[in-house]
């Protein structure tokens, strides 16, 4: 005879803990979860070395190249020639991104790349990367940056500027 | 006359220039800055002279940053009446979600909004969690960046203390 209300007692918690997250979640955006970087298959990613060797070579097309982390970032350093789409953590910033490509043929090749903080914890780059193949973007990469930007691009000598606002051709 | 106006504007240009790519490094004295906590109240890293000061920068975004939070409060409150002051730089496009996280999660030490200009003071902030120790003569004593090991941090903090515990 005790199991029924036990039973209704766990619903009641249940439900009272899934109305407090639901709260929390909407008060403050950043405790949602989020997709980790992780989740962004090893064959779509590319490393640091690699992508600064192709930025040096004439031979290779230039991709475009996305930043989709946060402003105050983008702002102190960024990649030559990225664009700022972001954040990728948040609604608007991923609107920022569609509106980005959204007149791109689908198979124009994308590198985005974040690096906030370490990659683990990075809540950008996956949500941007879904982004991309939901709107159906064939050719994405992303920069594994594993430490973050600093560490992982600056301080190795790849090229960085502060220059923005340059690069308003969307027609890549 | 003329010609002194160009001298005088080329070494205004080059003090600039050297001013915004000077990286900070451990042994530099810190870079100075006054700005208003998120409670409108003064906050100037000059005036903590005398005091060993963690500034934190971090943002809500930063799950690492987050993780460090509560600890450097329970710091605030253990070590302050030895001197220890941290100050936070939240490195978030928009106050109000840090309005929002300080209201859930309050911290015992002061929050100001930093931004680009503020990064390239300090080298350039290009990855959270970053935070200095400063020391009581102003000086960089030690620099953490990405997650660190807190209780290295917490030991390296105690031995700086200006005022040891008796």
């Amino acid at each position: 005879m005790m199991q029924p209300a036990i039973t209704l007692q766990s619903c009641k918690l249940f439900s009272a803990s899934v109305a407090v997250w639901i709260l929390m979640v909407a008060m403050y955006p950043a405790l949602a979860e989020t997709r980790p970087a992780a989740s962004v298959p090893p064959a779509d990613l590319i490393q640091p070395a690699d992508f600064a060797a192709s930025l040096k070579s004439s031979s290779v097309p230039k991709p475009l190249i996305l930043q989709v982390g946060f402003r105050t970032m983008y702002d102190q350093s960024h990649i030559p020639g990225s664009d700022y789409a972001g954040p990728g953590n948040m609604p608007a910033g991923l609107q920022v991104l569609s509106d980005r490509v959204s007149a791109l043929p689908k198979e124009t090749a994308i590198v985005i790349y974040c690096g906030c903080c370490p990659w683990s914890s990075c809540p950008n780059i996956a949500a941007a990367y879904d982004k991309l193949y939901g709107l159906g973007f064939t050719k994405v990469k992303v920069l594994y940056i594993a430490d973050n930007f600093g560490t992982d691009w600056v301080d190795k000598g790849y090229p960085a500027t502060k220059d923005h606002g340059l690069h308003t051709d969307t027609s890549r | 006359m003329s010609k002194s106006l160009c001298w005088i504007a080329a070494a205004a240009l080059l003090v600039l220039l050297c001013g915004a790519t000077t990286a900070t490094k451990v042994g530099d004295v810190a870079p100075d800055f006054a700005r208003a906590d998120l409670a409108g109240r003064p906050v100037h890293l000059a005036d903590y002279r005398g005091k060993l000061v963690l500034l934190n920068f971090w943002a809500t975004w930063c799950a690492p940053c987050r993780k460090e939070m509560p600890l450097f409060s329970m710091w605030q409150r253990d070590y302050g009446a030895q001197g220890l002051q941290i100050v936070g730089v939240s490195m978030d496009d928009d106050v109000t979600s840090v309005k929002q996280l300080l209201a859930q999660r309050p911290v015992q030490y002061p929050i100001v909004m930093g931004d680009a200009k503020l990064g390239a003071q300090f080298g350039g902030v290009l990855g959270l969690p970053l935070s200095f120790l400063i020391d009581a003569q102003g000086r960089i004593v030690a620099r953490y960046q990405g997650e660190s090991d807190l209780a290295r941090m917490e030991a390296k903090l105690k031995e700086l203390l200006p005022r040891q515990r008796q």
